[in-house]
């Protein structure tokens, strides 16, 4: 019978109460008393020299407080960037400045130049269509593979060239992998792109700036995934202010799905500005906006190619990347295409040897950073197309040959630097076709048939690396950031408790699942546990939520600092029964001496606590409170089984997704529907990416798909209801829940099912010269792959 | 984006040549223009009122004409930036070629947007560049050639000055280059 409560029970999201009602508190919610208003004014351009910024019309304008240019920034910090990679020669990549406003040049349509501060948001507004930008435009650097010729011009003209690094992993690999490639019996190439994407969270990014001069400590309020790294890397980097000195607050926020991990200009600006006119600053983003200043995903062009043997085992694997940085270092930009990806190439399969090369690429665009899955999407979209089509060129069925190569003892210790610590990939696999019901599909077919209807069937299989990430490893490959989690637990004197994290929320339901494991190892209702997040002023430091992170690192911490409150609690409990704390057990919120009828209720020995009449205090101190810390010694590896069946209209070419199976190892779960809800908003994500999205720039560097009407995200009548599996549990062995991640999975595995899916239909269907058709897969693509 | 066509053009090249070259010619057939003002040496100033898809501004721009070849081609080439609303900006190779019925007036243009006007209405543009191209060129044909016989009454451009006083089926260009030849 499934639980009712604690870790197993599909508890309903207590959150969602709010959400649902309109009683959610929102960044844009929060308006504080004298608040003044920005606009952004962003290049119009995607490169060029800025001559001139002429302030003096729209300083006149009605309402109008102050206009900031570059130039207000002078001796302010630029954005800082996270991770240092370090090129296949040993050096470190080329670093741009990242200015809050734009100053000598610019760089991407987007770029902000100017800032207009005003009484409201209309008069900011208006006042910002007077200010006249004169900009000396330079032709675009657009292409990534054109951006690298010697002549191309510079993004920045401080670099030698457009190349943030060209890095090799392993490096000590390469000659040998190149060896592989001349004695194999078959090397199957495919040359692919992993189209750019834009997040679109459903709220846009707000950042609502406050000081106070008399005690000269500055608030913000903003759209964050991670406060804490926003309080770091703002008061640190760009507007030197002491962490006691800055508060971060991340309320309520619409989704992220990495958007909203990075550290952006408007923060900083609100920051500064509202010191500067002492006043709030705040500024809300347009969904217009957030298509040219929010960090884009994505955007891989991809050469991979696998050598086999005669029977189909792997025997080696090489990848030519080229990355898109966009025109400045995003906070974790270098890091997605290189240790995000680099590191999962192996994917399920014992292929001895690999060399990955990746050339990080400037260009004239909106930076690209991390986008749910960061780097593990673009790794199993080429390596899963990859080895679908060379079980086509050798003749064997798809699912044999992945069986065929699947690693099945573990740990296993990959030949790219990462230990998975368990997985069954044969497990996920068989439970994949019974869900997905592959023994059908001969029917399912002749019925598509008989309505003029190609139909096919894609698989494939995914593992990814969460639970980001063991410090002094990341430490060791670049990483400027320890990736612990942290947790306090505040039990109150009535027997209520606090959980303080340092994990955010922006849609996951932590607060619902972090209740039930706490609740779960007290044995005390889950109504008794409330979670707490958000807020730097009130949590421990932390990381923040993003890599699927936060219940195999958070959560550990939570656990962790709970111990610490049982521990303590039973002492407690010991000294009320006068027993050994060593025979106190505890038990559905009921402390109990071993062998005895002896017990004292939850509530009892917190109220000891905290009114010590008859307590301990030689021993112990009054209160119970714990604060914990936790640091992953391995990433997480989920894995699983993808499935997907399409029927295309070969009139037409429309793609039709009829089914999605998904066999998933999360490790241990500890709520089963917010698991599944997870799996099923990647799916439509990475239906999303397969069929429907993409961000395409023009030969200037305009963004042309740059609203809803241009940009196509899935909506309901894109997907089908899903088939979702999660049964196949191997734990973690190294976190204490035993936990893997689950909430980037759907947006990783599913693309390559889809695409797989679409090329199986046209083959069927004859079409046999059609090997791959990039992403996304639109009418028009589809019809013109049939064409020839 | 490129687009091109051609329009017969029933007036000798000279006149067509002429007219391309007179500030209310122009003004008078570009399409939402509420000032233009110039001569073909130093360039054309324009005021043009458009809204192309979601995006309705103001444009102001300049017009110059270049790589002149008297009378059978020029370039005329312009940018107008409409504020928030972005740019617009665009180069059009104009030839003439006499034919039995009088001028065949080819043109090549090339179109680039920008800002919000590319961020949301890049999928009109192109639809909207041919329509506007087309008004163009269909009003200028109106008014090199005149009214025709059957259609008097309606073929008053807009944002010409009513001239009421106008002989009827005399040619609208007619009577403003008489004009203009009375004010020099």
């Amino acid at each position: 019978m499934p639980k009712d409560h604690g870790i197993g029970a599909s508890s309903k999201r207590r959150e969602d109460k709010r959400f649902l009602t309109g009683k959610g508190r929102y960044t844009d919610d929060i308006n504080l008393p004298g608040q003044a208003h920005a606009w952004f004014v962003r290049s119009q351009v995607a490169h060029g020299r800025l001559t001139g910024v002429d302030t003096s019309a729209a300083e006149a304008m009605p309402g109008v407080l102050r206009v900031f240019t570059g130039a207000d920034f002078e001796g302010v910090g630029g954005l800082p960037c996270g991770w240092l990679v370090t090129d296949r020669f040993g050096q470190p990549m080329q670093e741009p400045g990242h200015p809050v406003l734009a100053r000598g040049k610019v760089r991407h349509v987007g770029d902000p130049v100017a800032v207009v501060v005003a009484e409201t948001a209309e008069q900011a507004r208006d006042a910002a269509e007077a200010v006249e930008v004169e900009i000396d435009e330079l032709p675009a650097v657009l292409d990534m593979k054109a951006a690298l010729d010697p002549d191309a011009p510079l993004v920045h003209d401080e670099l030698k060239n457009n190349l943030c690094y060209d890095w090799g992993f392993v490096e000590e690999n390469r000659a040998a992998v190149n060896a592989a490639f001349e004695t194999a019996a078959h090397v199957t190439t495919l040359d692919l792109v992993n189209q750019r994407l834009v997040p679109n969270a459903m709220e846009p990014r707000v950042a609502l700036g406050d000081f106070n001069p008399a005690t000269e400590d500055s608030t913000l309020y903003t759209t964050s995934q991670n406060p804490h790294v926003i309080r770091l890397l703002m008061g640190a980097f760009v507007l030197g202010i002491p962490e006691h000195k800055l508060r971060v607050v991340a309320p309520d926020v619409g989704g992220g799905f990495g958007s909203k991990i990075f550290h952006y200009a408007e923060e900083a600006f609100c920051t500064f500005a509202a010191k500067q006119l002492r006043r709030p600053v705040k500024w809300t983003c347009t969904r217009s906006e957030a298509f040219i200043s929010d960090a884009h995903g994505r955007d891989h062009v991809t050469r991979i190619e696998l050598a086999l043997d005669a029977e189909g085992r792997f025997q080696a694997l090489r990848t030519e990347t080229h990355a898109n940085m966009g025109a400045y270092l995003s906070t974790f930009a270098p890091s997605i295409p290189t240790w995000l990806h680099g590191t999962l190439m192996a994917g399920n399969y014992k292929t001895p040897l690999i060399y990955v090369n990746v050339k990080a690429v400037f260009t004239n665009t909106v930076p690209v950073d991390a986008y749910r899955g960061a780097g593990r999407p673009e790794a199993t979209f080429q390596l899963e197309r990859v080895i679908d089509k060379a079980a086509r060129e050798m003749g064997i069925d798809p699912v044999e040959l992945r069986r065929r190569n699947f690693i099945t003892e573990f740990p296993y210790a990959t030949p790219v630097a990462v230990e998975y610590d368990t997985g069954d990939y044969n497990a996920t696999l068989d439970k994949l076709l019974e869900i997905a019901d592959v023994a059908g599909f001969e029917a399912r077919l002749a019925d598509s048939k008989s309505r003029g209807m190609l139909r096919g069937l894609g698989l494939n299989c995914y593992i990814e690396a969460c639970g980001i990430a063991p410090s002094q490893l990341v430490g060791q490959l670049g990483a400027r950031a320890g990736l612990y989690e942290s947790a306090t637990v505040r039990v109150n004197a009535t027997g209520g408790l606090v959980v303080m994290t340092g994990s955010h929320s922006h849609g996951q339901g932590h607060e619902t699942t972090f209740a039930q494991v706490v609740a779960d190892m007290i044995g005390i209702g889950e109504d008794m546990v409330e979670i707490v997040h958000g807020d730097t002023a009130n949590t421990p430091m932390g990381m923040g939520t993003y890599g699927s992170r936060s219940l195999a690192v958070g959560g550990s911490a939570m656990v962790r600092a709970t111990n610490k409150i049982i521990a303590k609690a039973k002492k407690i409990a010991a000294h009320l029964m006068e027993a050994a704390p060593e025979d106190i057990e505890l038990k559905d919120g009921k402390f109990s001496v071993a062998g005895t009828d002896k017990s004292v209720a939850w509530g009892d020995v917190t109220l000891a606590a905290y009114v010590p009449h008859n307590y301990p205090l030689e021993e112990l101190e009054p209160g119970l409170e714990e604060t914990a810390f936790y640091d992953p010694n391995n990433f997480t590896y989920p894995a699983g089984a993808y499935a997907c069946e399409v029927e295309v209209d070969p009139e037409t070419g429309k793609v039709t997704v009829c089914s999605f199976a998904a066999a998933d190892d999360f490790g241990n779960i500890v709520n089963p529907m917010i698991v599944s809800g997870q799996v099923h908003g990647g799916i439509a994500q990475g239906i999303g990416q397969a069929l429907l999205e993409a961000a395409s720039y023009d030969d200037y560097g305009q963004l042309l798909s740059g609203s809803y009407m241009d940009y196509a995200m899935p909506r309901a009548d894109d997907v089908p209801f899903y088939r979702v599996d999660h049964s196949c549990a191997t734990p973690c062995t190294h976190n204490p829940l035993g936990v893997k991640g689950c909430g980037e999975a759907g947006a990783i595995g599913s693309p390559p099912a889809v695409v797989n899916a679409v090329v199986d239909a046209l083959q069927r269907a004859g079409h046999t010269g059609v090997t791959h058709i990039d992403m996304p897969l639109t009418p028009a693509r589809v019809w013109a792959a049939m064409q020839g | 984006m490129k687009l091109a066509a051609t329009h017969d053009i029933a007036a000798p090249r000279a006149t067509v040549w002429e007219a391309l070259l007179t500030d209310e010619v122009l003004k008078a057939c570009l399409p939402g223009c509420q000032e233009l003002s110039g001569n073909p040496e130093d360039g054309f100033e324009a005021t043009v009122l458009q809204k192309i898809g979601p995006v309705k501004a103001t444009f102001k721009g300049h017009v110059t004409l270049s790589d002149m070849e008297e009378p059978s081609a020029l370039t005329l080439s312009g940018e107008g930036k409409g504020g928030a609303a972005g740019f617009a900006r665009g180069a059009a190779r104009v030839t003439l070629e006499e034919i039995s019925e009088g001028t065949r007036l080819g043109y090549e243009v090339e179109v680039e947007v920008g800002g919000k006007l590319a961020q949301l209405g890049s999928r009109m543009i192109h639809g909207v560049a041919h329509k506007l191209s087309d008004q163009f060129f269909t009003r200028f044909k109106e008014v090199v050639e005149g009214p025709s016989e059957t259609d008097e009454a309606g073929a008053e451009p807009e944002g010409a000055d009513p001239a009421e006083d106008a002989p009827k089926g005399k040619g609208w260009l007619g009577r403003l280059m008489t004009r203009k030849a009375e004010a020099e």
